[in-house]
Formats: C-alpha cells, sequence, structure tokens
C-alpha cells in the first residue's frame, strides 16, 4: 500500500512537472511577448525600452533556463525585474504584470473564496444526489423514478450559467428569498460568510446533484442486481438495510471517481459562480488574466494550481478506492 | 508388438518414425508477479504451465483435464500462440512455432485454430454471423471476395445451422447454436489443429452431447486433430483416445483411456475419478465411496518441492519432497509422474523412480549416478518402457529399460477401484 | 425394487412418504413475469412437499424453472415484477402474499439458501466473519462480539482450517471450495429446518464438488434439516437425493424416489438427459445421444406437452394428443409413488427395449426382469 502510494506520488510529480513546462512552452514560443505589456503600462514604448524590459525579465534567455528560474523560485527566494525590482519570496510563482504583487499571495487570498464554493456546493449535491439515485433505483420503474430521471435531464439540458443568472436575478433580487451573494471570510464573520454563499451553494447542489442522481440510479441498479443483494434478503436482512449497507456500499465506489474529479474541477475555479455572484475567487482571477494585457505569471499559476488539483484528485480517489475495495487494497 | 495390440483402433500409432502433428516438449509459461514497494522488481513467478511436454498426431484428440489453476487453460493459449512460451519447444508438423515473431506466425495461424468456451462473449455482438465466419476467410485471403458468402453458408450447413441464416446476429441464437457458430468461425480455414478450450461446459447437458457428436463428425469428415482441454472427465473421455491429467502446471499421467480410465497409476488421476459424481450410483443408492482429498490446490507461486501433489497425496513418503518424480512410461501408452505410480490399493511400497534418478529411498542422490529425469521429459511414447510389476516391492536397483516384449502392465491386477474415506 | 411400493402407502397428492410432517408444501404454484415481449410463464402448476430430513432433488436445464420455483419459496421475487399463484406453505405457515415481516423471520432463519457461485454471492467488501455474524445477529439478539465468536465457531464447522484468523479474510482471499463452505456456514448458522441449495457445486471442481457434498450430507445428518438441492447433474442427484423431480419448460415432468426414477425413467425428457450425459464408465464408441433442438420458449410455450417439439416418442402415442393435449401428472406403471407427465402408454417397455441399449446395453436384461416383476407383483394397480 505504501509502495502504491509513494509511486502514485512520484507519477503525479511528475505529471505536474510536465504540465508546467507545457504552459511554460506554450507562452515563450506563442505569438504574444509578455515584454510587451509590461513595456506599454509605463509610457510611450520605444523598440530600446522593450529590448530592454526583455532583457531584464530575462526573456532573451533560453526557455530552459528561465524555465530553471522560474523552478528554482518555488524553493528559494527571488529577486524579479519588471520595469523595476520586486522581492519574490519562496514558494515564488512570480510577480503578477498587472498588480505587482505576488502571484502567491493574491492565490492564497483569492483561495478561500474558491474553497468555500467548491466544499459546500459540493456536499450538497452529494447527498442529496446519491440519495435520490438509490431511492430512483429502488422505485425503478415506477413514476418516482420517471420523474426523478426526467426532471434530471431536464435541469441537466438547460446551461449551467443560464441557470445560475436565473437563479440569482429572481431568487435574490427579485424576491429576496436567499440573501445578496458575496464572499466574506469565515474567519471574519462566519454568518455573513455563510448567508453570502447560500444561494451559489443551492444552484450548484441542485444543477450537479441531477448528473450525481443518474449515476447514482445507473450503479445502483446494477447493483441491486448482484448475486450478493439476493443473498442479503435471503438471509432476512431488512430491505433498507439491504438497499443502504449491501447494495450502496457497493454502487459508491464508482460515483467516488467521478465526484474526485468533478471536485478537481470545481476547486480550480468555478468561473460562471463567481462572476454571477460576485465572489472574488480563483475562477474570476484566471479568467483576468487571459484578458488582454495577459499576466503571464497569474496564467502559469492557475494552470499549475489546476494541475495539481487534478492530479491529488486523482491519487486521493485512488486511496479512496483501495480503502472501499478490499480486493485493490490486498493486491 | 505389444505396442500396436494394445492400441484402441480410433488411435493413431505414434511410431517413432511418424511425425506427430504438434510435439510439444517441456513447455513452460511464467508470469511475473511484482513487488508493491518502490520500484516494481519480479519477486515470483506464477508457474502456469511448467515443462510440459505431449505430442497430437495427425487426426486424432489429446484430452487436457485438470482442475482450475493446473494450466490447461495456459497450455491451450500458449500453443494458439495467444501467450508467448516462456521457454520450451513446440513443434508444428515439425516447424518450430514457439519463438515465431506474429508476422512468421501467420500462416500457422490458419493451421491452428481456437474454440472458446463461452459462446456468450466471444463472438461480437454487433457483427452478423456471416461477418464472424467470413472474417478469418477475407483476412487470410483463402477464397476470392465473391465466393466468401458461399462458403460462409456452407459452412453453417456443416455445422447445422440454416445457411440463410448467414445475415443474423449472435444474440438471436440459443447458447448451443451460438457454440455452432464459433466452430463454423474456427473451422473456416481447414486448420489442422483444433484448440478446444472448455468447448461445452457453458452449455445445457442436452445441447452439450449435440456439440460433442458434432465435433466427433467434423474430426472423421475433415481429420482435423483437437487438443481438447476440458475438467469434464466424461466429456473428455468420450472424445479423446489419449488424454493427459494436469495438476499444478504439469503432466502428471499422460495414457491412452482405457488406461486412463480403468486403470489410473497416479494417486491424482484416482482421486479425481472417484471423485465423479455417477448417475449408476442412484442403482445402489447413498455416495460411492471415494478418495478423499484434503485442503487445496497449493499456490503456483510457490509449488511444494519434489513431487507437487505430495502436499494433498496420502501416499506421501520423505523422497517425495526431494525429488521431483519424472514422467516415466510405465506401459505401451502410459506416462505417470508419481515414485510409487501403481494401481489403486496396490501401489508399490518402494518407489519405482530410484534408478532414473540415481537417488536412494530417502531422494539422497547416490554418488557416482548421473540423474537423467529432465531427458524424461520426451513427448510420446518410446517403445520400451519401465515395468512397474518388476520394480514394486523390490529396493534393490535394477535395470529401468526393458525390452518392448516384457510383459505390459495391462495383464497385471484387475480394476481395482478401491475405496478410502 | 418392490421395497419401493411397499414403502409408499399414500395415494395422494404430490409426494406421499413414509413418516414425518412435510415441512414445505407447494401446491399448484405459478410464477409469471410481465415483460415487453409478453408474460413469461417460468413456473407452471408445480406441486411437491419436502420432509424434515429429507433430500428432494430439482432437476432442469436453464429456463426449466428449477431456481425460479425455489426463489419463491423465500418470497425472493420481486411483487411488483411478478405474479404468484397457488400455495407455498412452510412449516404450515403461507408464503404468497405474507407479509415483508413474515418472511424476514422465515428467511435464513427457518429456510436458508445456498448459491450456486460463492464468489459472487458473497458480498466482496465485507469480510466472510462479519457476513455470517450479520446472518446470526438478524435472527438472534447478540451482540458483535458473540456474532463473531458463533461465525468461526461456524467456520470451524465447515471445516475452513485455522477459522480464528481466516474470519476477517474477504471473500476473494478463499479459494472457491472455501468460500462455499463459508457459504454454507452461513446457511447454516442459524440451524435452519430446510436448506435450498441452487446449484451448490456448478461452479466448482470435481474434487472440491465432492468435498462440498460430503459436508452438506454430513450436515444433514447432525442438523437432521431438509435439504432442496437443484442441479443440472443427474450424477449429482443420484448420490444426494431420496426424491427426484425433473423439470422442464416450468413444470413438473417426472417424479418419485431417488432410485426407482433414476433407474426406470418414464418421462422421454428424463431419457434425454440421461442418455445425452457421457459417464467416465461407459462405452466410447457409444455415441451421445443428444435431445434434439433448443429448450422452448417460456412467452410461447409449445401446446400440449411442452417436450413434444423435441421429442422421438410422438408417434407411439394415437392422434394429435402431444400436440394437442397437456398430459396430466400421474402415477405411470409402476405405483403411485411415480409420477410422470406423458401420453405413453407403456414407457417402460420402451424405455428397456429403445433407450437403454443405446445409453447401457449392460443394464437391460436387469430392467426388462425387473419390469416383469412390477407386472406381476402390483398388476396394474399403477394404471388408472
Amino acid at each position: 500500500m505504501a509502495g502504491f502510494i509513494i509511486r502514485r506520488v512520484i507519477s503525479s510529480f511528475l505529471v505536474v512537472v510536465l504540465t508546467s513546462m507545457f504552459v511554460f512552452a506554450l507562452f515563450f514560443l506563442g505569438p504574444s511577448n509578455p515584454a510587451g505589456p509590461v513595456c506599454e503600462a509605463s509610457g510611450k514604448c520605444t523598440a530600446e525600452r522593450l529590448a530592454l524590459i526583455e532583457e531584464q525579465m530575462g526573456l532573451n534567455e533560453s526557455v530552459v533556463t528561465q524555465y530553471g528560474a522560474f523552478a528554482k523560485g518555488i524553493f528559494v527566494d527571488r529577486t524579479i525585474t519588471i520595469g523595476s525590482e520586486y522581492e519574490c519570496d519562496a514558494p515564488c510563482l512570480g510577480i503578477s504584470y498587472g498588480t505587482r504583487g505576488q502571484v502567491t499571495d493574491e492565490l492564497l487570498e483569492k483561495y478561500p473564496a474558491t474553497l468555500s464554493i467548491a466544499i459546500g456546493g459540493a456536499m450538497i449535491y452529494l447527498t442529496l444526489g446519491v440519495l435520490l439515485g438509490v431511492l430512483a433505483a429502488r422505485w425503478r420503474g415506477t413514476a418516482a423514478d420517471r420523474l426523478l430521471v426526467g426532471g434530471s435531464l431536464l435541469v441537466s439540458s438547460v446551461p449551467y450559467y443560464l441557470f445560475a443568472l436565473l437563479a440569482w436575478i429572481f431568487l435574490t433580487l427579485q424576491w429576496s428569498i436567499f440573501p445578496a451573494t458575496g464572499y466574506t471570510p469565515l474567519t471574519e464573520n462566519p454568518g455573513a460568510w455563510f448567508a453570502g454563499l447560500l444561494l451559489p451553494w443551492v444552484v450548484i447542489g441542485v444543477t450537479f446533484s441531477t448528473q450525481y442522481a443518474r449515476f447514482t440510479r445507473g450503479s445502483m441498479v446494477e447493483t441491486l442486481g448482484e448475486d450478493y443483494i439476493r443473498t442479503a434478503t435471503a438471509k432476512g436482512v431488512k430491505s433498507n438495510k439491504v438497499v443502504f449497507k449491501h447494495g450502496l456500499r457497493a454502487a459508491i465506489v464508482p460515483i467516488v471517481t467521478i465526484f474526485g474529479l468533478d471536485f478537481a474541477a470545481l476547486l480550480a475555479g468555478t468561473v460562471f459562480t463567481e462572476r454571477i455572484f460576485n465572489i472574488n475567487g480563483v475562477g474570476w482571477w484566471a479568467l483576468n488574466s487571459i484578458q488582454s494585457p495577459q499576466d503571464f505569471p497569474v496564467i502559469t499559476a492557475t494552470v499549475l494550481v489546476s494541475a495539481v488539483l487534478v492530479v491529488v484528485a486523482n491519487l486521493l480517489v485512488d486511496v479512496i478506492y483501495s480503502f472501499l475495495d478490499p480486493r485493490v487494497r490486498m493486491s | 508388438m505389444t505396442t500396436q495390440s494394445e492400441a484402441v483402433p480410433t488411435t493413431v500409432s505414434a511410431a517413432p518414425t511418424e511425425q506427430p502433428l504438434l510435439e510439444v516438449t517441456n513447455l513452460r509459461k511464467y508470469f511475473p508477479v511484482k513487488s508493491s514497494g518502490l520500484v516494481r522488481r519480479t519477486i515470483a513467478q506464477v508457474q502456469a504451465v511448467d515443462g510440459v511436454s505431449f505430442q497430437v498426431p495427425a487426426g486424432t484428440s489429446l484430452g487436457l483435464v485438470g482442475e482450475s489453476g493446473c494450466g490447461k487453460s495456459t497450455t491451450g493459449r500458449l500453443i494458439t500462440r495467444l501467450l508467448d512460451p516462456t521457454s520450451g519447444s513446440m513443434k508444428f508438423e515439425g516447424h518450430e512455432i514457439g519463438n515465431l515473431s506474429p508476422k512468421q506466425m501467420l500462416p500457422y495461424r490458419k493451421e491452428i485454430q481456437m474454440i472458446f468456451q463461452d459462446p456468450y462473449s466471444s463472438l461480437n455482438p454487433r457483427h452478423t454471423v456471416g461477418t464472424i465466419v467470413g472474417t478469418p476467410l477475407r483476412v487470410h485471403k483463402v477464397v476470392p471476395e465473391k465466393q466468401v458468402l458461399n462458403r460462409v453458408r456452407e459452412l453453417l450447413e456443416v455445422v447445422g445451422l440454416n445457411p440463410e441464416h448467414y445475415n443474423r446476429y449472435p444474440s438471436e441464437f440459443s447458447g448451443g447454436q451460438r457454440q455452432r457458430i464459433g466452430i463454423a468461425r474456427a473451422l473456416a480455414l481447414q486448420p489442422k489443429l483444433l484448440v478446444a478450450d472448455e468447448p461445452v461446459s457453458a452449455l445445457d447437458v442436452s445441447i452439450q452431447a449435440q456439440v460433442v457428436n458434432l465435433l466427433t463428425d467434423l474430426q472423421k469428415e475433415f481429420g482435423v486433430a483437437f487438443l481438447f482441454i476440458a475438467h469434464d472427465l466424461a466429456v473428455v473421455r468420450h472424445f479423446c483416445p489419449e488424454v493427459a491429467v494436469m495438476y499444478l502446471g504439469k503432466i502428471v499421467e499422460i495414457a491412452d483411456r482405457e488406461t486412463l480410465y480403468n486403470r489410473p497409476h497416479h494417486p491424482y488421476t484416482q482421486a479425481l475419478l472417484s471423485a465423479v459424481p455417477d448417475v449408476k450410483q442412484a442403482a445402489v443408492g447413498g455416495r460411492r465411496e471415494r478418495i478423499r482429498l484434503e485442503g487445496d490446490v497449493p499456490s503456483p507461486v510457490n509449488p511444494p518441492s519434489g513431487c507437487r501433489f505430495r502436499t494433498r497425496c496420502w501416499m506421501a513418503k520423505d523422497i517425495c519432497a526431494k525429488q521431483e518424480p519424472p514422467l516415466l512410461q510405465i506401459g505401451p501408452k502410459h506416462k505417470v509422474a508419481c515414485h510409487f505410480a501403481g494401481e489403486y490399493g496396490a501401489m508399490p511400497t518402494s518407489p519405482i523412480t530410484l534408478n532414473v534418478l540415481g537417488v536412494d529411498q530417502e531422494g539422497t542422490p547416490v554418488a557416482g549416478a548421473t540423474p537423467s529425469a529432465e531427458d524424461l521429459n520426451e513427448p510420446g511414447f518410446a517403445d520400451t518402457w519401465t515395468d512397474v510389476e518388476t520394480l514394486k516391492g523390490n529396493s534393490a536397483p535394477m535395470a529401468t529399460s526393458l525390452p518392448s516384449d516384457s510383459r505390459p502392465a495391462s495383464e497385471v491386477g484387475s480394476e481395482d477401484r478401491g475405496t478410502r474415506s | 425394487m418392490t421395497d419401493f411400493l411397499t414403502d409408499q402407502q399414500h395415494a395422494g397428492q404430490p409426494t406421499p412418504a413414509p413418516g414425518g410432517e412435510d415441512f414445505l408444501v407447494v401446491e399448484n404454484l405459478s410464477v409469471q413475469f410481465p415483460t415487453h415481449d409478453g408474460l413469461v410463464k417460468a413456473v407452471n402448476d408445480l406441486s411437491y412437499s419436502v420432509k424434515m430430513g429429507e433430500t428432494l432433488g430439482i432437476v432442469g436445464e436453464s429456463g426449466s424453472g428449477k431456481s425460479v420455483s425455489s426463489m419463491a419459496v423465500l418470497g425472493l421475487h420481486d411483487i411488483k415484477r411478478s405474479r404468484l399463484t397457488g400455495s407455498i406453505r412452510v412449516d404450515g405457515k403461507e408464503i404468497i402474499g405474507a407479509s415483508e415481516q413474515t418472511l424476514r423471520k422465515i428467511r435464513g432463519n427457518e429456510v436458508a439458501m445456498i448459491f450456486q457461485d460463492p464468489l459472487t454471492a458473497l458480498h466482496p467488501f465485507y469480510s466472510v466473519g462479519a457476513q455470517i455474524g450479520e446472518a446470526y445477529r438478524i435472527h438472534h439478539d447478540v451482540s458483535k462480539s458473540k456474532a463473531r465468536a458463533k461465525a468461526i465457531e461456524m467456520l470451524d464447522r465447515v471445516g475452513i482450517p485455522q477459522a480464528k484468523s481466516r474470519v476477517d479474510d474477504y471473500p476473494h482471499q478463499f479459494s472457491g471450495g472455501m468460500r462455499q463452505r463459508a457459504m454454507i456456514a452461513m446457511a447454516l448458522v442459524n440451524d435452519p429446518k430446510l436448506i435450498i441449495a441452487d446449484e451448490p457445486t456448478t461452479a466448482l471442481d470435481v474434487t472440491v464438488q465432492a468435498q462440498i457434498l460430503d459436508l452438506l450430507q454430513e450436515l444433514q445428518r447432525d442438523f437432521r434439516s431438509a435439504i432442496i438441492i437443484i442441479t443440472h447433474d443427474l450424477g449429482v442427484v443420484a448420490e444426494m437425493a431420496d426424491e427426484v423431480l425433473v423439470m422442464y419448460a416450468g413444470r413438473a415432468v417426472e417424479q418419485g424416489p431417488t432410485r426407482e426414477l433414476l433407474t426406470h425413467p418414464e418421462m422421454p425428457y428424463t431419457w434425454g438427459l440421461l442418455s445425452s450425459m457421457p459417464d467416465v464408465t461407459a462405452s466410447t464408441d457409444a455415441r451421445l445421444v443428444p435431445i434434439p433442438g433448443n429448450p422452448p420458449s417460456l412467452l410461447n410455450p409449445p401446446t400440449g406437452c411442452p417436450f413434444h417439439p423435441r421429442c422421438p416418442h410422438v408417434d407411439k402415442v394415437p392422434g394429435d394428443l402431444c400436440r394437442t393435449e397437456l398430459p396430466e401428472f400421474l402415477p405411470g406403471q409402476r405405483g403411485t409413488h411415480h409420477l410422470k407427465r406423458c401420453h405413453l402408454v407403456n414407457p417402460d417397455d420402451i424405455y428397456a427395449t429403445e433407450v437403454l441399449p443405446e445409453i447401457a446395453p449392460d443394464l437391460v436384461e436387469l430392467t426388462l426382469a425387473d419390469n416383469a416383476d412390477v407386472a406381476h407383483g402390483d398388476g396394474m394397480h399403477g394404471e388408472r
């Protein structure tokens, strides 16, 4: 087991390194010149000034050297020259061209908001989705089941941003059922934190739960047809217990896999959610960074963070998987 | 010569001069077991097939029986080259096929075809029967494209299906009919050897008989040879004039069917035969007395030393742990790998393998002796053999090979399927 | 052979046998499944009974209704997706239409089931001990540690070596034979009065099969329970069962004491089963005589006798009887204890002169003599 985890950590690390290299290469070999926006930002941009800035930013060096400097910054402090000199403490992901602040600091500042949205939303959609799915599987073929499956298809077919926008317009603006949305750090005011995130959670919870209800239903229907379910019934186990203890225990395993990846995607930024509900999180930040003038260090950082999240989620899924399924654990 | 008189009419005599269709010598297949550490080293080998040798003469059938995990299916997959052998030789009509690349193997694939166990999963549900049966014809370009359909119709008719059903899908057929489709596909290239891996075990009893009869007819009509792999001893006995019993990757006994089923000399064969429930028992009532084997088959990763069956054998003595018994020929068409080979209830008290192995009673090598156990693992049968009867109960070293005019073992001992419970 | 006749005094349906109360009585059971393609008539008008300490073997091929009927005994069919009529009484209690609560008290307690493939029938994510313990705790109000001790005791009882250290193993860590032993331990943990074993050895190797059959018989001696063993293997039935019920297309087609039925079968389907099975002692020159054709569709079963499209003896019955009229399940020439569903008037002669020479020529003389005995001693008393 330990060997397995170590092997997976190493391969995960390699994936992250390769992703960062790829992103780095893409931007440097691409058509846009990172020095351009910096040069324009400080008044008239002459060819000499541009060349100087390029020189200072180290853009004349080979991509390999630049990547080396970037990678080194993750472990030791470095000084970065963008027009003037900036200190960048380790772990350094660079200095934002836009704000001239350390990317790492900004990341840490924006992350709690995204994390809050993701965790709250995921808790709702996982519980709701799995519960609905189990019930639908249990009463499969009945009107309740058809209603659930049909309803879930309907919700899934509406684009998420439209759903979120309508929810915000009607539930908050028009009818004021939900409090105004926004982000207040949990440590500052838990009440405000909760109130501001309630609608985003519900919207994420409801929209995602429909998919999970369908996944769970499919997995449960398959599991309930297994021989060991019949065995449990033949032993005299109560039908609720057959469904939840024997059925769900086995049916949940594939759900965990999907959930791990979905959750990683949520964590990497919930662009629509953040824009519509006015929450300044990682998604919004990333969206801004790719708009002109492009903020190259921020883009690199957000892509890297996404890569790390996906890789870590995969790793966790595998570990959880091995705890859920003893057959994997033993081999 | 006694060899001839012993042979059943249906058996093609495997005289040394005649080349067998397939000759397998010391075939091995080890699957590596990887460690779970940081570096995944190979820490052990699953010895799925560990040095089997046999011959399949043209136009006849060799049965391969044994319980799950004994390596019989792996052997079948090695011969069709679905798996690559770890070592050993496989000669098809005298040509070595064990080390051929997939491209070099291509002409032989036409000659060696396979019938699979599960008629539900071995046919692509999205292809029509015509496509399934016609594909080998197209791949190997044995008939012009225009004639593929006619040939498919012919093949369907041969296996007892309606030839006009070529445009139907496998799901429209019953299990027995699907197995016929699988047989038609295997026959399409007119192979010389069919490897049938449990061809009837997924079918209902009444359908099993239909398929077994079909295979018998096909063999008569086309002269195709079979390597018939099955766990059902009765089906194998019915179909194969020669049968090999496998246990934990090795052949423990191989003989013509009369000898193997009536006078088995290996304790495992005896136990296996006595375990089969018998309808005729109804006339007597109750359970048949049988040899009870305790426990389970040991792991092929770490098989017992010496004789692999010794951990479950009631005959086991010290020598069985020390020395692996060679597959010794003890009759005209009878080889057995047991130090104490004999009919049930009349097994020798002293090992019969001492001279061959050059060891003493306890299995310790005798100084100066040159053990030749490895050489004994030759496929096929020789004209001379070790006479068990003269060795029985005699601890003094004796000549191992007697002239072929020596008394065949069949003359001694009547059928004595003794009891032990 | 005549000893069977003197044993059987009752003339009533469905299974008269000496002494003892019927523990399980199935009467006119029909099980149907509505599907998109129509109504699947899985079991039709089936009646049988089993006494304590007795073993009934139910024989048939896939689709014969043998498993469906035995699952009905535990009420395992989803009532929303099946239609059950008739009566199943376990120790006097009616199963059909019984409440979930009544059924739960019977399941695993009075009646336990052993399934074909222990690898799929045991939950892969719970340890063997936990699954046995659960079965015990459902019907006994004991602590988890007591249930675990009971699980160890049962594993030990069914011959699992070092039960104490294996109790926390998962099913996949057991070998096939050990898994089936664990399944049996789970079935026996509540000391059931009836064990239904559905193809208990089909997935196992032959030497392991022998071990499991030995175990079942030994346990039956100790527990005095009734056993229903469902199988397609006549060899297993011959060695295990006291009474045999042959099913075809959802109907009982022949029933009688094992020895009587297997030595003097009276129904062409049973003959077909016997002749299509190779056997380790039969002559190798004899060709297997398969039953022609395929098992019938349960959606549109054949008219008349369901076996008539595959029966080679249809021409021996006058007129179109086989095609038009379903034969009743009645005693044949050999007495009231041997029932058959067939229009043939003289099945024993046909068997001895036409079927037996094909499958066991050495037994022809014996059987013919036996038939003569019956004709003299018992007259046509069985013929009504």
